[in-house]
């Protein structure tokens, strides 16, 4: 984490978002039973920094759109905090200031059906960060720059007048990823963005977004739960597993060396193209609810290196190599080389 | 020039439009719908020419004569065509009566349900959108207003109007106390409604990705949820038109809605309803009777079709 030149652009420290999912008042109070609450995210830390893509992955329900939403201010955090180029974004701020640091960060959706108002013309729903942040001077300016945004996704300036319905799911998808460049944000947070594409689809938009983030300078946060597709994308990964990160590392270290036995069962699920015809671990058990996690390390239940220790002590991101791991099998050293 | 005729190319007129949409396409097939299109569209034509086409104006004092009073219709042996459907027991013509009176019971329920609307959509809005104990404090009293028959309530602003009202000025106050009585029973639904469109849309991605890029709430409510959330709220507002006009005759049979020198058809109808055990004369009841009866269910017809050829699931 030294190489990384000058300061991160995103940091997260501590960061733990709930969901109160108790039923209404009047329930709790004629059928008992107290307050239940969903502890989406419970205190995880990174940092990505300038240009970077830094992926999170993990299977459905593990916080990871969570953290999206919380970084984008969609929520608030529970507790912890987000740093946006050193300025805490849930902290009180002039009005203007929070505006420009908002404008730099932007967001692209996972499903391009619902991401688009269905009522509106394409070339509204991009100028819409233009007219928010005043961007262009004139009604001809902003329709130039509408133009220019639609060819930098590789869509036609005719398409401006359309609705979304008159696309595809990769087309809309355009869209979305041009409307994000309208506010020439510095910092994309990617939910899932192909994860509802066909897989040729994937990698257009895949490769867009990477041509993207060379010509104008991005820095990705990318929220997958493919992991064929963070490989090919991604600088840096993280592994989360019921609101916690389990492992941290660079891409290629990660999938060379996978060290959480989190991380290892869910690269043993990645289907491989030569059909080596290896025989796959099925993964044991479900992941356990979050309004109830396991004592100590969440993955015990699934966990085959599970002891006494693992299911009383929580443990904490621990350097591993190049990696850092959440593992106390890993920091005790009985793990078996994968 | 040339951009001229690419901008036509492109975007018929709206009279072009509008005749190949899906809307107008079902419309067409449906013989009933045309039908109660016809009538709808007869009787509001009437209405509104009233002063025009109207054989006599009942409100004119000077140009009756008792002894034109309870004439029977024209088609009668001793009827007469300066009287088509007959007069009343004042002398007053009942088709003139039965015109200028449905002027009276469309502008009250047109005007009421416009009023409705914006209540009932604006608060709809607000608490879907807003939420929390603003949500709450709006549906609960939405919840209470639903308990009560529409009618009950109706009769309450109408009740509280005329005890707050001075005595002579009741006559010209009428018109809007009533419309102002059938808005404050009917704007629930709307509310109802709208609420649970805007707590669908809501939800949606593309309004958060409005929240994201900063556009403000009330931009966010106004132009992006507002226009998705609409869809149901012209069916509801067609069929609340019929039901406020059946409302609106109700409490003036019941003598608490226009009086008889601004007779509606629920007017006309409670004076016809005193000749009815006559045995005679009964015209004066039938015909604001079926005039009523015609427009309501013309209107509730008209609804009905538009609530299925706007929804998707019974194309």
């Amino acid at each position: 984490m030294v190489d990384r030149p000058g300061a991160p652009l995103l940091q997260v420290e501590g960061l733990a978002r709930s969901f109160d999912v108790s039923p209404p008042w009047l329930n709790r109070l004629v059928e008992g039973g107290g307050r239940a609450v969903v502890k989406a995210v419970d205190g995880i830390d990174f940092s990505i920094g300038r240009g970077e893509t830094f992926a999170l992955v993990g299977e459905s329900g593990c916080g990871k759109s969570t953290v999206a939403r919380v970084i984008v201010g969609l929520h608030p955090p529970t507790r912890g905090r987000v740093l946006f180029d050193g300025a805490d974004l849930a902290r009180s701020m002039p009005r203007a200031e929070r505006r420009r640091l908002r404008r730099r960060l932007q967001m692209i959706f996972q499903d391009p059906y619902a991401s688009l108002n269905p009522r509106w013309r394409v070339r509204d729903i991009i100028a819409e960060p233009l007219r928010t942040y005043g961007l262009c001077a004139g009604h001809g300016e902003r329709r130039a720059r509408v133009e220019a945004l639609l060819a930098q996704v590789q869509l036609a300036p005719a398409d401006g007048d359309k609705y979304p319905h008159e696309f595809s799911g990769g087309q809309r998808q355009r869209i979305s990823i041009a409307r994000a460049l309208a506010a020439t944000p510095d910092f994309l947070v990617c939910d899932e963005p192909t994860s509802a594409l066909d897989v040729s689809v994937q990698a257009q938009i895949l490769n867009l977004m990477q041509d993207l983030q060379r010509a104008l300078g991005l820095t990705y946060l990318f929220i997958s739960h493919n992991l064929a597709v963070v490989s090919h994308v991604a600088t840096r990964v993280g592994v989360m597993y019921l609101g916690r990160l389990v492992e941290q590392a660079d891409t290629a270290s990660l999938f060379a060396a996978p060290r959480h036995p989190y991380t290892r069962l869910l690269l043993a699920t990645i289907p491989d193209i030569a059909f080596s015809g290896r025989r796959r671990e099925p993964v044991a058990g479900d992941v356990p609810s979050p309004i109830d996690p396991p004592a100590g390390c969440a993955f015990h239940p699934r966990c085959p290196f599970a002891e006494a220790r693992c299911r009383r002590e929580r443990p904490e991101l621990r350097p591993a190599g190049p990696s850092r791991v959440a593992c106390h099998a890993v920091e005790e050293g009985r793990l078996p080389a994968a | 020039m040339a951009s001229e005729a690419a901008g036509q190319g492109r975007r018929p007129g709206v009279l072009r439009r509008l005749a190949d949409s899906d809307l107008f396409w079902s419309f067409r097939r449906s013989p009933v719908t045309v039908a109660a299109a016809a009538v709808t569209l007869l009787l509001v034509l009437g209405a509104v020419l009233a002063p025009v086409v109207a054989p006599h104006n009942p409100y004119d004092l000077a140009s009756l004569n008792l002894l034109d009073a309870r004439n029977p219709p024209a088609w009668d042996e001793s009827g007469d065509w300066s009287f088509p459907l007959g007069t009343d027991d004042q002398g007053r013509d009942v088709l003139s009566s039965i015109l200028y009176g449905m002027r009276l019971s469309l502008f009250v329920g047109g005007a009421s349900v416009l009023l409705a609307l914006a209540l009932g959509v604006g608060l709809g809005l607000l608490a879907g959108y807003a939420g929390g104990w603003v949500d709450m404090l709006i549906m609960r009293i939405a919840d209470v207003q639903l308990s009560f028959p529409a009618i009950l309530v109706a009769l309450l602003v109408d009740g509280v109007a005329r005890s707050l009202l001075p005595h002579e000025r009741q006559g010209d106050t009428a018109l809007y106390v009533v419309t102002l009585a059938i808005a404050s029973s009917i704007w629930v639904q709307f509310a109802r409604t709208v609420r649970g469109s805007t707590l669908v849309e809501r939800s949606k991605e593309y309004v958060q990705a409005a929240r994201i890029i900063g556009v403000h709430p009330v931009a966010i409510a106004w132009r992006h949820v507002l226009p998705n959330a609409l869809g149901p709220v012209l069916v509801i507002a067609t069929i609340n038109l019929a039901l406020a006009i059946l409302t609106e005759a109700s409490l003036s049979f019941l003598g608490l809605g226009l009086p008889a020198t601004q007779p509606s058809l629920g007017t006309l109808i409670r004076i016809g309803d005193g000749f009815i055990f006559s045995g005679e004369w009964r015209w004066i009841l039938l015909y604001p009777a079926i005039a009523l009866a015609g427009l309501t269910l013309a209107i509730n017809l008209l609804g009905d079709w538009l609530r299925d050829a706007l929804n998707p699931k019974l194309r």
